[in-house]
């Protein structure tokens, strides 16, 4: 993975005394909240429901030991003992306080870390598929790119005051892992038919209140463009996106405004003004920091495991475990775990610091050190010998670690909602706690097959609710909360906004109405291979709408 | 119509609310009821004052109701915000007695 030079040394450190000094202005009351927001904002530091939160950057999902074990440390000492995985692969601490961040920034800054950009409106964290480097289908890793990207729009000063907030994701294999066309601009790696590296370009992608999947504006843009063609469509954005409506601001209403047309016109307008500029990516550049990524040495091994075929004839809890949580490694005789952070009952995206501690020790003794964070809320091991799989596993099982659930009904996303963000209207995670515990992690979630369900508290929509295969988004009407369904969304490379079913459930009928829903989807499917999505696809809303609003009581609001 | 003047101290961002002898508190029970709008116009004006002196930041009253028998917020936001996350019972002002008392949680 990559590590910081001296420069990068440098700057985090410079950035973390530059904060360290705001902070102690702000509380001599040298400077007002209105003149520190926008400070502690471009730092991470957010004032929720309860107390400060700090969102700290987990570049491209990519964590090792090291740095995992800090995040656990730093949540004994200075929070509450847990953080809170986040969709954009970020992790939040719920209750820093304001005199003690600049010593959690030092803290990161010690482990080449840190919560930049993780707000604000400037150019994100930058964010990617969570099988970057070991997927078994990757085209190319797209963490170099994702690096590249990162040291160009850190402290941008040309894209630091964009009209809003701005978040790019790379995918690196043909299936969308990273909800790229969810966001403002997604990278898909290609391939030419001359068999060089690239990118798909899409743009103007994002949820919120006006929901949009991203256009194509390129079928093949060579990596060594990818500055200069990014550079382009944020300078088009920064002189041509609304200023004037916060509601308006992101570049997905440009692009809806102007058109896909003219602003690709415009783009390559700008990128071909800009031809053979500083931004050009020399190859050497590329393959220097493709080396920080290269794959650890994996000694070959055999590709099937007779250890673990033993251990799921006898044990069920295995076998369903290595049947969702374990996908194939592009090496024979490894695969890639996926730790669930969505026990039933449980909130979504939690670890508490001891279970950071468990999984670093995991990394560090069987998976080369690495890690990886899901944008669904979950961690990775990416480099589990196959032979090694009931050891890890029964290890992740002692820290309430090993729910078999990724990909199923119960692995939910749902943002932190009413519980403890300032914006939300509803809350998200009891609603999903109580679908987990309806459906569970066994025999029944295993029928209903892939379902990703994902809540929203508000309509900012920080859990994709709009590309859930169910989407469900908390409202408060007359002081109730009120839950309003969608479905058929995805964030996938058929990627689609979900539709409204109708008016609204209350909290206590939430639940019941998505079992109708899931009932509905069973009766319907062809046969049990049959996922939810196709089956929506392929039949339709009405049969779902007259199952919920016709055939029952129907919605109560 | 019975409010309280909530507010978040600067330094560690915990909800605080205005009590009766002008200073903060982190017990909702300790919080000064307001009735009268002189009185209410009066205390936000302390409370003004107090996040101009950087002891809280971004005060504003909230509206109470009775709930068997006791005063509590009647907006969710507001429940939540006085005794803490309704998924971590174990985390915020419920652990330390300051909650609202008989608040409807979910």
């Amino acid at each position: 993975m990559y590590r910081y030079d001296e420069f990068d040394a440098a700057f985090v450190a410079s950035r973390v005394e530059q904060f360290r000094d705001q902070v102690a202005r702000r509380l001599s009351g040298e400077l007002t909240e209105e003149q520190f927001r926008p400070h502690r904002l471009m730092n991470g530091l957010y004032l929720q429901l309860h107390a400060y939160m700090l969102r700290v950057a987990v570049p491209y999902g990519t964590l090792n030991s090291r740095q995992l074990r800090k995040l656990a440390d730093i949540a004994r000492k200075y929070d509450r003992g847990y953080g809170h995985f986040t969709t954009r692969q970020n992790l939040q601490y719920n209750w820093p306080k304001l005199s003690e961040t600049p010593d959690i920034l030092a803290e990161l800054a010690s482990v080449e870390m840190h919560a930049i950009q993780t707000s604000g409106n400037c150019i994100r964290n930058v964010t990617a598929d969570h099988f970057a480097g070991v997927a078994a289908d990757e085209i190319a890793d797209p963490r170099p790119y994702c690096e590249i990207l990162r040291q160009w729009s850190s402290q941008h000063p040309e894209f630091s005051f964009l009209p809003r907030k701005f978040k790019i994701a790379v995918n690196g294999g043909p299936h969308d892992r990273a909800a790229i066309q969810a966001h403002d601009i997604g990278l898909q790696m290609a391939r030419n038919e001359r068999g060089e590296l690239g990118f798909v370009v899409y743009v103007g992608g994002g949820l919120g209140r006006t929901p949009f999947v991203a256009k194509k504006i390129r079928d093949f843009l060579p990596e060594r463009d990818l500055l200069r063609y990014v550079d382009a469509i944020l300078r088009v954005y920064n002189l041509d996106g609304r200023r004037d409506n916060k509601y308006k601001a992101r570049i997905k209403i440009l692009v809806h405004e102007k058109g896909t047309e003219a602003f690709r016109a415009a783009v390559e307008a700008e990128f071909s003004a800009n031809a053979q500029s500083a931004l050009d990516l020399q190859e050497g550049d590329i393959a220097r920091m493709g080396a920080f990524f290269a794959q650890p040495l994996l000694e070959p091994r055999a590709e099937k495991s007779a250890r673990i075929a033993r251990r799921r004839q006898r044990d069920g809890k295995f076998d369903a475990y290595v049947g969702a949580n374990v996908t194939p490694h592009k090496v024979p005789g490894y695969a890639v775990m996926t730790v669930s952070l969505k026990a039933i009952g449980e909130v979504p995206g939690d670890a508490s610091a001891d279970q950071m501690d468990a999984v670093a020790d995991l990394a560090e003794d069987y998976s080369h050190d690495e890690l990886r964070v899901s944008h669904e809320q979950n961690l990775i091991l990416p480099h589990v010998a196959l032979d090694d799989l009931p050891a890890v596993y029964d290890r992740l099982a002692s820290v309430g670690l090993a729910t078999p659930n990724a990909g199923q009904i119960s692995d939910i996303i749902a943002c932190p909602g009413l519980d403890y963000c300032a914006l939300a209207t509803a809350r998200s995670i009891p609603v999903a706690q109580r679908i987990a515990e309806r459906f569970g992690d066994g025999a029944r979630a295993r029928d209903i097959g892939p379902l990703k369900i994902k809540i929203s508290g508000c309509i900012n929509a920080c859990g994709h609710h709009h590309v859930g295969h169910i989407g469900i988004l908390g409202l408060e009407r007359a002081g109730e909360e009120t839950y309003q369904i969608t479905l058929g969304g995805s964030g996938d490379e058929n990627a689609s906004i979900g539709q409204i079913t109708g008016p609204g459930f209350s909290s206590e009928r939430v639940v019941e109405a998505i079992d109708t829903v899931v009932e509905t989807y069973r009766a319907l499917r062809s046969d049990v291979s049959e996922p939810f999505l196709q089956t929506f696809r392929r039949v339709g809303m009405a049969p779902f709408k007259e199952a919920l609003y016709e055939r029952s009581a129907g919605s109560d609001i | 119509m019975q409010e309280v003047i909530t507010a978040n101290r600067l330094a560690d961002g915990l909800v605080v609310f205005l009590a009766a002898d002008g200073g903060w508190t982190e017990d909702f029970h300790k919080g000064a009821v307001f009735a009268d709008p002189q009185a209410k116009a009066h205390a936000l004006s302390v409370a003004a004052s107090a996040a101009d002196a950087n002891v809280v930041v971004e005060p504003y009253p909230i509206e109470l109701e009775l709930r068997a028998g006791h005063l509590a917020p009647k907006a969710l936001r507001e429940r939540i915000r006085a005794s803490g996350p309704t998924v971590r019972v174990d985390l915020g002002k419920q652990t330390e007695g300051f909650a609202p008392t008989l608040a409807q949680r979910g």
